[in-house]
């Protein structure tokens, strides 16, 4: 096994996933974005402004708060939430959003594009954007407009220009195809705000960097509060950006177990789910290979989700190695299962989670019962759900006496 | 395929053979585009098989692919029909087979992405596209840093990997672009994906001089060429033209099986007839007194 920490190699690979699969057209652009990349990685100046937009913009550092009601309710391991959607814009997405607009100012970008499904990325992006006052444009499927209207005005409020998708299934996966489709037509002045874990070397590398300040917090944060290491870590999955920055700075901690929970959508046997590792096979996609949703002929098949953030046929290649080392464990959870952990944590801890985050959340309502007090469980608590109430309402309405939306 | 055929011309050679005739009659290459299997199985066959006839000399056929990052409106859609009815990586082989029964000299190039080949399995997909005929790949989202995936063993199976070369292919680049490329150079002539804006000629001609002092394959120019005269304009510096987006219209626009052969033929004709005469018609041009 090759030591994790050093993973990608040059050519973006870890073990046979990730790559750079793309146009010729934007491979001069890539290799130029990868070597800016590694010159800020290492120059103080630009981590000095990181450190500043985290802090003094985003709220950084979140919590690590004990959920003592959860962990009550539950009756087993003690539950951790580190508290991503206190950040500004309410996820964890704009880690990682801060992190490339200060790259694409560095390389005298002017505009700023991106691709998103719930509309959590599409929301932070459009945020520095405006901070850094460029024009972006943000791609988002037609069906995913419908079901995150919230975050469809907030974009606008922000100044971005929202460019419905309706090819495909006017989901993420069709958002970003038609990303890449605007980059390799404006590739001289435009930037892509890739939002995961996933894309061509060195954007699976390059966002979990940004995003890994979740897990690096939430060690030193574990550390004061009780002299070690976690003893387990959940997140959500859907590219895998959220897990990635959680789990990276632990990877080599073996004594670290590690969840990441697929959106399983009606269950993954029943061929509506958006779970790639799984109920998918390897292939390549959105420039890199990866475990991918597809048919026997390489045709990539619709995921399903009730979170629009989890619906996407692809995973980051580096949770594809993780997988395929046993590093990680990779589990499932339905709707459901996501619904019904949505609300106990809105009841126990009066805090209402992303639907993406209730999936990590009905991981733990399946397995912290089963483990000691002792044992010390930390959720990715990666977003908050405002923007979910018109999905909710739709599927809980009546439950509440709201009507049917 | 009978053995004779497969003796008269083996798949490497038929590019080679194509261009070699060209230059001698001093003319540039018509290149097509059709997506295999659309709008249906029946009609893409037709479609395929008179295509050399309507005067193409070289013809492209697009793999259909569920997310075709690289392509514009008019061929996503026709790579949606075609999946729609029922289109698969096999059956795109059987039609070259098929061709290749009745036409052992027109090259065939395959276009696509690399997942349905790797899913198809590298190997079984060289074998059975070798064994059908086809004479090259051109496979988008496969850089020269993946040359080992696909562009290395096609060699071993004796067909042709046809590189892209773009406008931001800078001189740094070029070297890395054309070491393993084989067959001929396809200039992507515009930033952009494919049936976006049209190129202007002298930057583009410009670019193809460029590419010429550094690499002896032939260079094909497309993407954004629709029209006769376009092809015309293009065919006096370049060794062959390619339409695509513009022929695969014409099978979304009809109302038939019948009208979008008719109709995509028609248009080849056109096209054909131009850049037959593209060179002459310079060559008159050139010879007026100033």
């Amino acid at each position: 096994m090759n030591k994790p920490l050093s993973l990608p190699d040059a050519n973006g690979l870890f073990g046979s996933f990730g790559g750079r699969f793309v146009a010729e057209t934007l491979m001069p652009l890539i290799l130029e974005l990868q070597d800016e990349y590694t010159t800020a990685k290492n120059d103080p100046e630009f981590q000095r402004q990181l450190a500043y937009f985290q802090g003094d913009y985003v709220g950084r550092p979140s919590p690590l708060y004990f959920a003592e009601r959860l962990t009550e309710h539950f009756g087993g391991a003690s539950i951790y939430l580190k508290r991503e959607e206190l950040n500004h814009t309410g996820a964890h997405k704009i880690n990682n959003c801060i992190g490339q607009v200060l790259l694409a100012k560095q390389m005298g970008k002017k505009r700023i594009i991106a691709e998103t499904g719930a509309g959590m990325h599409g929301v932070a992006t459009a945020t520095v954007a405006a901070r850094f006052g460029l024009p972006c444009v943000i791609y988002m499927g037609a069906t995913d407009i419908e079901r995150q209207q919230p975050n469809v005005f907030r974009m606008k409020l922000l100044g971005a220009e929202i460019v419905p998708v309706t090819s495909g299934t006017g989901t993420l996966k069709d958002a970003m195809n038609e990303a890449l489709r605007d980059w390799v037509t404006n590739v001289d002045d435009t930037f892509y705000i890739i939002g995961t874990v996933a894309g061509p070397h060195p954007y699976p590398a390059m966002v979990r960097d940004f995003q890994a300040v979740i897990g690096h917090e939430t060690r030193t944060q574990m550390l004061e509060k009780h002299g070690r290491l976690p003893d387990s870590l959940i997140a959500c999955v859907g590219g895998g950006s959220n897990a990635m920055g959680l789990f990276y700075p632990f990877i080599d901690d073996e004594s670290v177990h590690m969840v990441g929970v697929e959106a399983g959508g009606k269950g993954v046997n029943s061929g509506l789910h958006a779970a790639s590792l799984n109920g998918g096979t390897p292939g390549v996609l959105h420039g890199n290979r990866t475990y991918l949703l597809q048919n026997e002929d390489g045709q990539i098949i619709d995921a399903h989700s009730i979170s629009a953030g989890l619906d996407y046929p692809g995973i980051g290649p580096e949770h594809a190695w993780l997988h395929e080392q046993g590093r990680v464990e990779y589990v499932s959870a339905t709707d459901d299962e996501a619904l019904e952990a949505f609300q106990i944590c809105c009841r126990q801890e009066g805090i209402i989670p992303a639907l993406e985050t209730a999936h990590a959340l009905a991981e733990v309502a399946k397995r912290a019962p089963t483990l000691p007090r002792e044992h010390l469980m930390v959720v990715n608590l990666s977003g908050r759900g405002d923007k979910d109430m018109m999905s909710v309402a739709h599927h809980l309405g009546d439950k509440f006496g709201v009507k049917n939306v | 395929m009978s053995s004779l055929q497969k003796n008269d011309m083996t798949n490497a050679s038929r590019l080679e053979h194509c261009f070699t005739a060209l230059k001698q009659q001093n003319r540039p290459a018509l290149v097509s585009y059709l997506t295999a299997g659309d709008p249906d199985a029946e009609t893409s066959r037709r479609l395929l098989h008179g295509l050399p006839e309507a005067g193409v000399d070289i013809i492209e056929l697009g793999m259909p692919f569920s997310d075709p990052m690289a392509d514009g409106p008019a061929i996503q859609k026709a790579a949606l029909r075609a999946l729609e009815n029922g289109q698969t990586q096999a059956k795109t082989l059987e039609m070259v087979r098929h061709f290749r029964e009745q036409n052992s000299t027109t090259p065939i190039v395959l276009m696509g992405y690399y997942n349905p080949i790797y899913c198809y399995g590298v190997e079984r997909f060289l074998t059975d596209a070798a064994k059908a005929g086809v004479d090259g790949l051109i496979v988008v989202d496969l850089p020269p840093e993946h040359d080992e995936e696909l562009c290395q063993p096609a060699a071993q199976h004796g067909i042709d990997f046809i590189r892209l070369a773009t406008p931001t292919t800078d001189a740094k680049r070029l070297p890395k672009v054309l070491a393993n490329a084989s067959g001929f150079i396809y200039y992507v002539s515009v930033a952009g994906v494919t049936g976006g804006s049209a190129p202007t000629p002298e930057r583009l001609e410009g670019a193809v001089n460029q590419l010429r002092e550094h690499t002896p394959l032939p260079i094909a120019v497309g993407f954004g060429i629709r029209t006769a005269e376009q092809a015309a304009t293009i065919g006096r510096f370049s060794d062959a033209v390619v339409v695509g987006s513009a022929l695969v219209d014409c099978i979304e626009h009809a109302s038939s099986g019948e009208e979008a052969v008719t109709r995509v033929h028609g248009l080849v004709k056109e096209l054909a007839e131009s850049v037959r005469g593209c060179r002459e018609a310079q060559e008159e041009h050139a010879s007026l007194p100033a």
